[in-house]
């Protein structure tokens, strides 16, 4: 987890709120690294992690996440993290005979309504253990990233159904955590793809925007982040503030300073 | 006194907002955004109406109950009649718990009450069924139910009907959003600047021009609302009266300005291609180098010298 990222939404793993749901999207840049820093932070506070992971591979990031001090192997081992491969579970769906629906049955289907296998899986993973000791705090949910569900057929209201569901079991019902990722192409086009991100932006409870710089890359200040506090809980937050930091992704951190005010600049 | 009375002994200017937008009946749309919220405002007319003494029916489709009903005292909780839609809308449980036909079927049964006492719907949020619903669909059964009190027949033993509906802009076009505005009788559109929020009120009063008003508000954790006069100039952050303006004419190399016997210069100037009786008169004077100027013309031998004026056969 990136410690400056903890400072400025003004949490820690001991003491992060619960119930929430927190929105990433990223637009003309990678917002991955804030997958990378949710993963890393719910580790560590030790919640029981449900990542569905669509668009990289467990190794990809078990590597960020070593550098970021968790392992994700023994994270997995010992039954705190729950990792759904996509790119390997859906070659399974399509060449393996399944006699259970498979969390991506909707590849296999020519007319998938909805995403209730994802949801079924999900809700399996995050289950409180009947064993009577709590081993891990909250339950939580990743997702990285949805757009990918948008390209692979599911239409956009089937996907905000699919969050919804999770919102209910995992944020209301088990008291955890969701955080996922959808990117901003910022193609007036994609008419799907704007449902799905103002929908989801409507339910957030934060919003964490990172956008490359518009005047094009530059070396030392990789991109911008926005943060939309949307329904803050303590009624002294003044509502809706939203705040924009830049920032520059190093080897094994990441780096936040206000708008100009980068090191290589002063 | 009464909850109803003590609510209207409330501040005068925060009881004309909520009151307005509750006075008409029928449909009042919020329309929020992303970076304006509009649960707030939907709470605090939630509160005002149940502090009115009206049955207050609540259909929440897109946030849990326990988040709906906090802020509330208990007095208002206990008014509010809470129909969950958000812990499984669609029945993916299988388990018939929730109310059979969805929230809209939920929202028709409404249409086939006769108690004489008002009530308020709160629909939270028509965006939730316009993204699932067609569109006609919902504008069919929100004019059912919005319009129960004016249709003849049994009119007199049917209360008023108020149905508030939050209606999130950004998720539909142009069509839809403009379907349910043209039903509404009061619409509120959330926008704000520099951290302060405003609503621009709509209402459409029957056989009436409909009237438009905004109004800076704001509001506060226990759901009422605070009027306030707008954002105050001084929080303006561009203009700093210490740094007194620089004046760019200072210190230039060229004059800007003209003096008085320079301008009358200028005025009389007489422009080249201006044709004036002054400029006719110097054509038409005979120039004094003009005697001794001669042409000498050596002709070539291939000229063909013609004496005759080829414009003779002209006849002009």
């Amino acid at each position: 987890m990136f410690v400056e990222l903890n400072n400025l939404l003004n949490t820690t793993p001991d003491r992060a709120e619960q119930g929430k749901l927190t929105l990433l999207c990223d637009a003309k840049t990678d917002g991955s690294f804030l997958v990378h820093h949710f993963l890393s932070f719910y580790l560590k506070a030790n919640c029981k992690v449900c990542f569905v992971a669509l668009i990289q591979s467990f190794s990809h990031y078990s590597i960020v996440g070593q550098k970021l001090g968790v392992s994700l192997t023994m994270a997995r081992e010992r039954g705190q993290l729950v990792f759904l491969e996509g790119l390997k579970s859906a070659v399974d769906v399509v060449f393996q005979a399944q006699k259970e629906p498979h969390p991506l049955q909707f590849l296999r289907e020519a007319n998938a309504g909805n995403l209730k296998p994802l949801f079924e899986f999900v809700r399996e993973a995050l289950k409180p253990i009947d064993s009577g000791e709590a081993r891990w705090t909250y339950p939580v949910l990743l997702v990285d990233d949805l757009s990918v569900l948008l390209s692979l057929g599911m239409g956009a209201v089937a996907v905000l159904d699919f969050i919804h569901y999770c919102r209910a079991t995992v944020c209301w019902e088990l008291k955890g955590n969701m955080v996922v990722l959808v990117h901003d192409s910022g193609d007036a086009e994609d008419e799907e793809n704007d449902i799905l991100l103002n929908g989801l932006s409507h339910q957030s409870h934060l919003i964490l925007r990172a956008e490359g710089l518009a005047t094009g890359f530059c070396r030392d200040v990789h991109g911008q982040l926005r943060i939309l506090w949307r329904r803050p809980s303590q009624p002294t937050v003044h509502r809706d503030q939203s705040f924009t930091y830049q920032y520059k992704i190093q080897d094994k951190s990441v780096s936040f300073f206000a708008k100009g005010m980068s090191p290589a600049v002063l | 006194m009464t909850p109803s009375e003590g609510a209207r002994a409330g501040t005068g200017r925060e009881l004309e907002m909520l009151d307005s937008l509750l006075a008409l009946g029928g449909l009042v749309l919020l329309r929020d955004s992303v970076e304006w919220e509009g649960r707030s405002l939907l709470k605090a007319l939630v509160k005002k109406s149940a502090l009115c003494g009206e049955q207050v029916h609540i259909l929440g489709c897109e946030v849990s109950e326990e988040e709906f009903r906090e802020g509330f005292d208990s007095d208002i909780n206990n008014r509010l009649v809470y129909h969950d839609f958000f812990r499984d809308p669609l029945n993916w449980s299988k388990t018939e718990e929730a109310f059979p036909g969805g929230p809209l079927g939920a929202l028709r049964a409404m249409c086939k009450r006769t108690d004489p006492v008002p009530v308020t719907i709160a629909l939270d949020s028509p965006s939730w069924l316009l993204l699932r619903l067609p569109c006609t669909t919902l504008c069919q059964a929100l004019h059912a139910v919005s319009h129960q009190d004016s249709c003849p027949g049994d009119s007199s033993s049917v209360g008023k009907v108020t149905v508030l509906g939050l209606l999130h802009e950004e998720l539909h076009g142009p069509g839809p959003v403009g379907a349910l505005s043209s039903l509404a009788q009061t619409e509120v559109t959330l926008g704000g600047t520099m951290g302060q929020a405003l609503a621009h009120i709509l209402c459409r009063r029957p056989r009436q021009r409909p009237t438009d008003q905004t109004q800076w508000f704001s509001i506060l954790p226990d759901f009422s609302l605070d009027l306030q006069e707008g954002p105050s100039v001084e929080s303006q952050p561009y203009s700093d009266p210490h740094i007194p303006p620089v004046d760019p004419t200072t210190h230039l190399t060229f004059n800007l300005h003209l003096s008085k016997k320079e301008r009358e210069a200028r005025d009389s100037l007489i422009l080249p291609f201006q044709f004036s009786s002054e400029k006719q008169q110097a054509l038409l004077r005979p120039r004094p180098g003009q005697a001794t100027s001669h042409i000498f013309y050596e002709p070539d031998a291939y000229d063909d010298l013609d004496q005759e004026d080829p414009d003779d056969d002209l006849d002009i």
